[in-house]
């Protein structure tokens, strides 16, 4: 009965088959390893995700925790079982229409638990869809469009995407401000997408992290040698020792401070130290512990208060403090605009480490070539992991060539290196190719997080309710090493006193080191953080001077020719009073509602609140550009050569709509090589919401070039209409017809005869040391509404709705930007309500809670068009504007509720009930 | 290599746990994520393979929970109205995914003081059946649970089954969960309840707590105080603080602070007996 040497024969997909893995492991592993089925991702090993998510025998399960021997003579269906004939079955169908996979590293497990559903259920309601899939976790969708596609395939609702009519007008044979369908989303429902770990070359060796289990302190390093010949399978130990180039990275050209691997004292926990390599085997054989290292560990610094003391250890003890970076804007006379004030708001607040929980761990693989090195991971920067990796390695720029694979969800947390400096030094010294794949804890211990925040603020106004002066300071604790954190403290003090016109203003912001895990970049980088106090003291202004929120904000709002607080008149496209403007039917029908039922009294209290937001698009007063390029092949093939990487959020969709219109053929002509540095031009990192609005201008520059380049060798005028394909382009001008042919032109390297590239700059102007200058060139803008129901006994809270109006310039995809609106509400929903990460505490997906299928509620999306003349076709960024004004509305529609501010985010219930009977005791309440 | 048995019987099984230490393995849904990126070299004994495990029986004057018996079977059994507490903490369980493989025993085996399945049984007055190759015995389930991850399963038992002592038929249940989300989360608070009344009148209640104390406790003083007592939406009146905090020793963590989860379960005491006795009292 010992059946650990047999093999296990069952059905995949209706065929018949044998898996030879030992009898324990985890089936997903065994689908993916042999037999190729990588359609079935593994997101955390536990249950907590579900992305593994099959169907043995009919009923979903989460693969990664049935034991091969326990599929023995079952049958298994996998996302690869769903199409049929190579045709999309109804479900993926609906998924691809409704645009329900964004980055598509959970639709396999949805798709499965939805199959699931449907054969035991064939026309559900929302809640029994909820009920049914909510075992996956989704951290792109805010599940709406899932639940819209299950419901729409059942028949159950009518489930058509609201027509949305672009500013321009309707314009049906244009690409731009149409519904299309994720260019690249078949594969995504398929199973078919190359995530990072989805595939290595056959004789790939694995690459296994030792990692500090200590947040500070020193460390040695026992005999190597006889560990690894103890261990036949594993081909090499490297340590700091083993790095030829430099053991330093970091997200900036100065200032590189984090090792790739610790050097005898490690910072924080979950810092890499060592890496052992070998076959899969022996890999996953180790324990840490086996491993000869000796921890000596010290007293950590935790969090900003022990790291502004004025004794404090220091984290990085080469410096004179534990300050990384201080950001400061300051205009007008703040203390004057606070003598004019009537009414003056004030109030602390704190928010906590936020992880980015994409579902993919980081993961990819490398190998070289001659005196080059080809890494493939899955990331939001690929020239900056080029350029980092070649510093560590001691190499030039040009032998490194990064290939993105599909990117699994980023967030911002994918722009710092992570397996690309280690898997690249592994195969650069062993010859042979190396993949890493980092667990879920792994992933959550040792990656970028949100910075935790600690803020005081205050505002004042006039008594008919004109802000006159805004005070801040926010703490930011940016954990052990910089990452972004001199990008948080730079724009922190830019955006903190919100989008709207207050004469006198001064922000300042300080940027923390700490024995944490170093918090970079994370959609918005620390504007949520400010705006859950800047829109807080709003509703408190309103509320003292007698006015609505609604009507107080309208009030203040910025809109074109006013002034920012860094002294920068809007020129353009400033449509933050349109979002508020389209909120106020709801506005007051809910507020009413609310009151309504409030006055019942009962435990339960309805509240609905309102906040603002602006964000710039683009670096923060620094030149990045984008480089986009174009060509058109022999044969009439066009190609976008697109550096802008996709990782949900839709670059390889609307960029191909961007060149579509400005060449002057259909989207569906052209063809997409997405983010390979060999192959496309630096297109900069998918952050600071500045993709479709830089590099998005850019493809419109290339593909007016291309198309102004062509209508000159054919010597025809600017209305004439393209035909390319069969090796010729027809041009058609009126009656006029010429006919380029491609074939007698001489190709380029890529095999395009004719190619044209586009680069676009964002013109932004230094800060001075008041930080009055230009810092973006255009800004996002919207407001949120929030209705929530608060259950004052229990502290719990229950977002109902959310309204979303966002000004977007122009919506080149409207589908996609309510992917982009969703899934940043649910985020914002998040780091309100539920979103907390302790080191060493919450590393999984079951202790640290991000929203489910259960928690995001009904979003209704406002798209606003006011056109930015510098974004393609008027368009800007919505990436982060969607998440910042989640949070402060939720807060402020639970003051508005029970007359309590919370100060302290998440609003756990402990912290929530806590709040509520410190303001009964208060008699506030 | 580590063994790996799966054996399709029972005796086969306590044979080859009496001959050596083996980990048991059924739904897999606390053994694999206790083993995120380490290797997976225990010695396993897989009970899968044992058909007569499977299911829920009728017993006569008792329900047989198989020890392999998942929260899906559970929720699709024709089961009598105080076992609709035990469902609805069954459809809390993790995700459908879980509900699909986990098993109702594996619950109390792991023992987490959190157990989803733990407060319906102990307030159902639940056994659990321990078969060893020399013998079988049975335990209350708030005996057979010990501590925070500890159980009185002894060297070369199986759990082999839940039992469930039958109740009469008008006996009515509910589950109450606290968390911070609304699925796949940790419970804070959660109450199982289960009422037996005569006539109009509380006769007979069992109250249990979880996630409030390192095993599920139940709560003697309110379950006298509630005997007796009418049948409608006062019930919950009959909840004081000081019979809930007397029994329950939380811990602060990241879910709550102890006295939130003190606090918490006084009012979800008091809210799902007024309910239930509501309901039941408009239907007696």
């Amino acid at each position: 009965m010992n059946i650990a040497a047999a093999a296990t024969t069952l059905t995949v997909n209706g065929e018949e088959t044998a898996l030879r893995s030992p009898p324990a492991t985890r089936l997903a592993d065994a689908l993916r390893s042999e037999l190729g089925l990588t359609g079935t991702k593994v997101g955390c090993d536990a249950g907590d995700c579900g992305a593994c998510t099959v169907l043995l025998d009919g009923e979903q399960v989460c693969s990664c925790m049935v034991a091969v021997a326990q599929a023995a003579g079952r049958d298994v269906t996998t996302v690869e079982g769903l199409a049929r004939d190579g045709a999309l079955s109804d479900l993926q169908a609906a998924f691809l229409r409704h645009g329900a996979a964004q980055c598509g590293i959970c639709t396999p497990g949805m798709l499965m638990a939805a199959r699931d559903l449907l054969d035991r259920n064939p026309s559900p309601t929302e809640e029994q869809a909820a009920d049914a899939l909510g075992g996956v976790l989704c951290r792109c969708t805010g599940y709406r469009k899932i639940v819209e596609a299950v419901l729409d395939v059942a028949g159950s609702q009518d489930c058509a995407p609201p027509e949305f009519v672009s500013g321009t007008g309707p314009d049906n044979d244009r690409a731009v401000g149409a519904r299309i369908e994720r260019l690249d989303g078949a594969q995504k429902l398929t199973g078919d997408e190359v995530f990072g770990a989805d595939f290595a070359p056959p004789d790939a060796l694995t690459l296994r992290v030792l990692r500090s289990p200590i947040a500070r302190g020193r460390f040695e390093i026992g005999d190597l040698d006889s560990f690894r010949q103890a261990r036949p399978g594993i081909a090499a130990v490297l340590t700091a020792a083993d790095i030829p180039g430099s053991n330093a990275f970091g997200v900036y050209p100065v200032g590189k401070d984090q090792p790739v691997l610790a050097d005898r004292i490690v910072r924080y926990r979950g810092e890499a130290v060592l890496a052992v390599v070998g076959n899969a085997g022996a890999v996953a054989a180790l324990r840490d512990e086996d491993l000869p290292v000796v921890w000596h560990e010290e007293a950590p610094v935790t969090g900003i208060d022990a790291a502004s003391t004025p004794d404090a250890a220091l984290v990085q003890g080469h410096r004179d403090s534990n300050v990384l970076a201080r950001g400061r804007v300051v205009k007008g006379d703040v203390e004057r605009g606070f003598a004019d004030a009537d009414f003056v708001a004030e109030g602390a607040w704190r928010t906590s480490f936020v992880e980015h929980a994409y579902i993919e761990p980081e993961a990819g693989w490398a190998r070289r070539i001659g005196d080059r090195l080809e890494i493939h991971v899955s990331t939001q920067s690929p020239y900056m992991d080029r350029d980092e990796t070649a510093l560590i390695l001691g190499i030039g720029e040009e032998q490194v060539r990064i290939v993105p694979t599909a990117c699994g969800g980023g967030f911002g947390g994918k722009l710092d290196i992570s397996v690309q400096p280690l898997i690249a030094l592994a195969a650069w010294t062993l010859g042979a190719p190396v993949r890493c794949t980092y667990t879920r804890p792994e992933s959550m211990a040792s990656s970028t997080k949100r910075h935790p925040a600690a803020i005081r603020a205050r505002a004042g106004c006039t008594a008919d309710g004109r802000l006159t002066a805004f005070e801040f300071h926010g703490d930011f604790d940016t954990g052990a090493y910089a990452s972004w954190g001199p990008t948080v403290a730079d724009r922190v003090p830019v955006h903190a006193a919100g989008p709207y016109v207050i004469p006198h203003v001064k922000n300042t912001s300080c940027a923390w080191l700490t024995n944490a895990p170093p918090s970079g970049a994370f959609r918005g980088f620390g504007v949520p953080q400010s705006a859950i106090a800047n829109e807080a003291l709003l509703d408190d202004l309103a509320g003292q001077c007698g006015l609505d929120p609604l009507a107080f904000r309208l009030k203040n709002a910025i809109r074109k020719g006013d002034e920012t607080s860094s002294g920068q008149v809007l020129e353009h496209s400033a449509g933050l009073a349109a979002c508020f403007e389209a909120l106020q039917p709801d506005w007051d029908r809910e507020r009413a509602e609310a009151d309504r039922i409030n006055r019942a009294g009962g435990p339960l209290r309805r509240g609905v609140g309102v906040a603002g937001m602006w964000y710039g698009c683009g670096n923060t007063s620094m030149s990045n550009p984008s480089t986009m390029k174009l060509g058109i092949s022999a044969e009439g093939q066009v190609t976008l050569y697109n550096g802008a990487m996709d990782m949900g959020q839709g670059p390889n969709t609307i960029m191909p709509q961007i060149a579509a219109d400005a060449l002057g053929v259909p989207v569906d002509r052209i063809a997409n090589v997405a983010g390979d540095t060999d192959r496309t031009a630096d297109a900069g990192k998918s952050s600071a919401s500045r993709q479709t609005f830089v590099s998005g201008r850019a493809t419109q520059i290339a593909g007016e070039t291309l198309r102004a380049n062509i209508l000159r060798l054919a010597n025809v005028g600017p209305a004439a209409a393209l035909d390319i394909g069969d090796g010729r382009i027809v041009l058609r001008d009126g009656d006029a017809e010429r006919t380029l042919d491609l074939r007698a032109m001489a190709p380029d390297a890529e095999g395009d005869v004719l190619a044209a590239d586009g680069t676009f700059d964002p013109p932004t102007k230094p800060l001075d040391a008041n930080g009055q200058g230009v810092p973006y060139a255009t800004y996002g803008f919207g407001a949120h509404l929030a209705v929530v129901d608060i259950d004052i006994e229990l502290g719990t809270i229950k977002v109902r709705r959310i309204v979303a109006a966002h000004d977007v310039g122009r919506a080149i995809n409207p589908t996609l930007l309510e992917g982009q609106i969703h899934g940043g509400v649910a985020q914002g929903l998040g780091l309100a309500l539920m979103e907390e990460f302790v080191p060493g505490r919450t590393e999984n997906l079951h202790d640290y809670l991000i929203p489910t299928f259960g928690d995001v509620p009904p979003i209704d999306t406002i798209l606003i068009e006011d056109p930015e003349p510098l974004g393609p076709y008027g368009a800007k960024g919505i990436g982060e504007q969607a998440l910042i004004p989640t949070a402060p509305a939720i807060f402020n529609a639970v003051h508005h509720a029970t007359g309590v501010r919370l100060r302290h985010a998440p609003a756990l219930p402990h912290r929530v009930r806590d709040a509520l009977l410190a303001a009964q005791e208060a008699g506030h309440a | 290599m580590s063994v790996y048995l799966r054996p399709d019987n029972l005796e086969e099984a306590l044979d080859a746990l009496q001959r050596r230490p083996l980990t048991v393995l059924a739904g897999g849904t606390d053994y694999y994520p206790g083993r995120v990126g380490r290797p997976l070299d225990d010695d396993l004994l897989d009970l899968t393979g044992i058909a007569a495990l499977r299911g829920i029986a009728d017993e006569g004057d008792r329900w047989r929970i198989g020890a392999l018996a998942t929260w899906t079977d559970l929720v699709r059994a024709d089961l009598p109205a105080c076992f609709d507490g035990l469902k609805d903490a069954a459809r809390e369980v993790g995700g459908v995914q879980i509900q699909n493989a986990g098993t109702i025993a594996g619950n109390l085996c792991n023992a987490s003081p959190a157990a989803d399945g733990a407060p319906n049984l102990a307030a159902l007055e639940a056994e659990v059946e321990l078969s060893a190759a020399d013998g079988v015995r049975r335990l209350p389930v708030t005996e057979f649970l010990t501590g925070n991850r500890t159980t009185a399963l002894g060297p070369g038992e199986i759990v082999t089954a839940v039992l469930v002592p039958k109740l009469p038929d008008n006996a009515a249940s509910a589950f109450l969960k606290l968390g911070a989300r609304r699925y796949l989360v940790i419970s804070i608070v959660m109450i199982g309840i289960v009422l037996v009344p005569d006539g109009a009148a509380v006769s007979d209640a069992r109250i249990a707590v979880g996630a409030c104390s390192p095993v599920t406790r139940r709560l003697p003083a309110l379950e006298t105080a509630l005997n007796g007592r009418p049948l409608d939406g006062t019930l919950g009146e009959a909840v004081s603080a000081d019979a809930v905090h007397a029994v329950l020793s939380p811990i602060d963590d990241v879910r709550g602070s102890a006295g939130y989860r003190l606090d918490a379960t006084v009012t979800m005491l008091r809210r799902g007996l007024s309910e239930m006795g509501r309901r039941m009292g408009a239907g007696a």
